[in-house]
């Protein structure tokens, strides 16, 4: 890991995760979850983060909101840095303060976000009070108004309801109205509409572009999903093994991936426009778990294009401006053969 | 045209919803609110919808999990709804169901094949050593190993178990299959494998699907023709390329315009439904839809539009009152 000093980053560049290693400690000895990972987010942007299960999507946003699961996880090396301060060395008190103040936090489940036994209005008066007033009223004003501007429709009936009294939809509403209530300049969301239905996520996603238009955070968007990532994102991150597989701005990416295990994604989702009862190509072989991932290249043993020097690590090659790939046999593979549209 | 193999025809399934002090049943759940329809031999039928609308309870109704309130399902010219667990049991071997999670259906303290052998147990067919034999097929017919015949389901990824619940749904070579969101607890580069298996099944036993599921761009691959349901009823039935390409009911449109699609900059317009899905407890009245089309009129709020079809178009229905252009 490199202990240099950080050269500074691009002005815009809000979220600098450089290098993150991130290890549980289990029964069957020390994981790395997160292996080396290097993410930028810039400024009233969207970066997507995308994998499967096990790839450390999750993980390395838990890292940044320093909430790993104790004692067991910890941040090894590595250096985030969240507007020009190493978030990842502070103490876990000052980072309290960031947590819903500067970042804000979605969860998939709102459920798990939300006090069952709280009012929603309560709820949301407490992440006022930890960080803008200490009023108790004016908390309650500043509440009913965020749930306005996140589309609650009577806001004032529904501060004294309580969570179970809602649906789905409408709580994740809530937990982005908190996410939202101290306007963070980052919000980091976790698969937040991947418990929802189809038209709720629609909406929920509507919601998320409207408010970062107004308000202009950036968001991380972390879904396993490529549609979320298409229709949401400015630039993405797409993880395998715990590693960046590949990485650059959305349009690029899917257009003309460079990593194999990208274009084995992008190639076998079934969409609207796929032949019926057509073979889908496949990715051979499973997910695999942390315990057993392959030495040097963690996609190799699933990769059509092995070659002898895959049991090496490969390191990010830069494809174009923005876009590196991780790959030792980038170069010689076919031109992507324009994934359909 | 070949006689249906399975005809569902005004199928109800209202569950009492017990309430208050003595449990009395004031209110009922909607679940399946009227169902009909026909599935050929060799068919796949998609059954869309939203969490809610009854898709999963019709399917455990044809499978007879769930005793109709009302309404027949005839399987191969024989009415099953009425039928006692003991009437039910040689009918059982032609109706499988795969669900669409295996660790919860797998019995996680037998080996794979005593998983696997049970159905030839349960209809008392051949010996252990056919058995043996039978279950080594399976394995072979889903892509799994035969040394995986002495594991247990917890050795095995998800998609491998969900290939276990296939290979049992299928011991018995049955005619039809409920698949319900077989694939939707999946990895992304597992649910290629998964449908292509389903796809090749079908093909070399003949089977026939009913695929249950909310991703509709999945749902469209695998299936010949499509119901779209929305609070316990049928709104839109078509061939499966028409359900996309022509829908007509304002329901199925928003549906398809919502999928996220995994290509930037796509030119489609996106038609966002304002609301949540009613309770089926308390249905609206008239057009269940009506509380969130962007097109209801007085009319819809009043009167419950029949599934009628689509002029010029034979075998596709809406239950619309209007003509969307």
């Amino acid at each position: 890991m490199s202990a240099a000093a950080p050269s500074s980053p691009p002005a815009d560049v809000i979220l600098d995760v450089r290098n993150l290693v991130t290890t549980f400690d289990t029964d069957a000895g020390t994981l790395t979850a997160v292996d080396g990972v290097s993410l930028q987010v810039r400024r009233g942007r969207t970066l997507g983060v995308v994998g499967e299960s096990g790839c450390g999507k999750s993980v390395t946003a838990l890292s940044i909101m320093r909430l790993l699961p104790q004692p067991m996880g910890r941040i090894r090396a590595g250096q985030i840095i969240f507007e020009g301060e190493d978030i990842a060395a502070i103490p876990i008190e000052a980072m309290r303060r960031i947590r819903g103040g500067k970042i804000g936090m979605i969860f998939q489940e709102p459920m798990t976000a939300l006090n069952p036994v709280h009012s929603i209005g309560r709820q949301l008066s407490e992440v006022f009070l930890l960080h803008r007033t200490r009023d108790r009223s004016e908390a309650l004003r500043l509440s009913v108004e965020m749930l306005t501007k996140v589309g609650i429709p009577s806001p004032e009936i529904r501060v004294s309801e309580y969570p179970h009294q809602l649906s789905g939809g409408m709580r994740q509403r809530v937990v982005i109205a908190m996410a939202l209530a101290c306007s963070p300049s980052l919000v980091i969301a976790d698969e937040p509409t991947t418990a929802l239905d189809v038209t709720i996520q629609a909406q929920i996603l509507d919601l998320m572009r409207a408010l970062q238009r107004d308000l202009g955070m950036a968001i991380v968007l972390i879904t396993h999903d490529l549609g979320v990532i298409a229709e949401m994102c400015d630039d993405v991150v797409v993880m395998y093994g715990g590693r960046v597989a590949e990485s650059g701005p959305v349009d690029r990416i899917f257009r003309s991936p460079s990593h194999p295990y990208t274009r084995g994604l992008l190639q076998s989702i079934p969409r609207l426009s796929t032949p019926r009862k057509s073979r889908l190509s496949v990715i051979e072989g499973m997910v695999p778990g942390l315990a057993d991932l392959p030495p040097g290249c963690r996609f190799q043993n699933r990769c059509p294009h092995r070659i002898g020097a895959c049991a090496s690590q490969p390191t990010l090659d830069v494809v174009s401006s923005g876009h590196e790939v991780a790959c030792h046999r980038w170069r010689d593979l076919p031109v992507a053969a324009e994934v359909r549209s | 045209m070949s006689a249906p193999l399975l005809e569902v025809r005004d199928l109800q399934m209202h569950f009492p919803v017990k309430e208050g002090v003595f449990q009395r049943a004031r209110k009922v759940c909607r679940a399946v609110d009227g169902v009909s329809f026909a599935l050929r031999p060799g068919e796949t039928i998609g059954l869309v919808g939203e969490s809610g609308c009854g898709k999963s309870t019709l399917g455990k109704c044809i499978v007879r999990l769930h005793r109709p309130t009302a309404g027949t399902i005839r399987f191969d010219g024989l009415d099953l709804a009425p039928l006692s667990a003991s009437q039910l049991k040689p009918h059982r071997r032609h109706l499988q169901m795969i669900f669409q999670d295996p660790v919860e259906s797998l019995n996680s303290r037998h080996t794979v094949g005593d998983i696997l052998a049970e159905p030839f147990l349960i209809h008392g067919l051949g010996d252990a050593a056919w058995r043996r034999r039978k279950v080594l097929d399976l394995l072979g017919k889903v892509g799994l190993p035969a040394s995986a015949a002495d594991r247990y389901p917890f050795e095995f990824s998800g998609g491998q178990r969900q290939r276990i619940g296939i290979a049992r749904a299928i011991a018995l070579e049955p005619r039809l299959v409920i698949c319900d969101e077989p694939v939707s607890a999946l990895d992304v580069s597992i649910q290629s494998q998964v449908l292509n298996l389903l796809l090749d099944l079908q093909r070399e036993m003949g089977l026939s699907y009913l695929f249950i599921a909310h991703n509709l761009a999945v749902v469209k691959h695998v299936s010949d023709r499509v119901a779209i349901m929305y609070l316990g009823r049928i709104v839109e039935f078509a061939e499966a390329d028409d359900a996309y390409r022509d829908a007509r009911h304002p329901y199925t449109r928003a549906l398809i315009s919502a999928i996220p699609e995994p290509s930037p900059h796509r030119a489609r317009e996106r038609i966002v439904l304002a609301g949540d899905v009613p309770s089926p407890i308390n249905p609206p009245g008239g057009c269940p839809f009506h509380t969130r089309c962007p097109h209801a009129t007085e009319r819809c709020r009043v009167e419950a539009p029949a599934l009628r079809e689509v002029p010029g178009r034979p075998g596709h229905t809406v239950a619309c009152h209007y003509d969307l252009v």
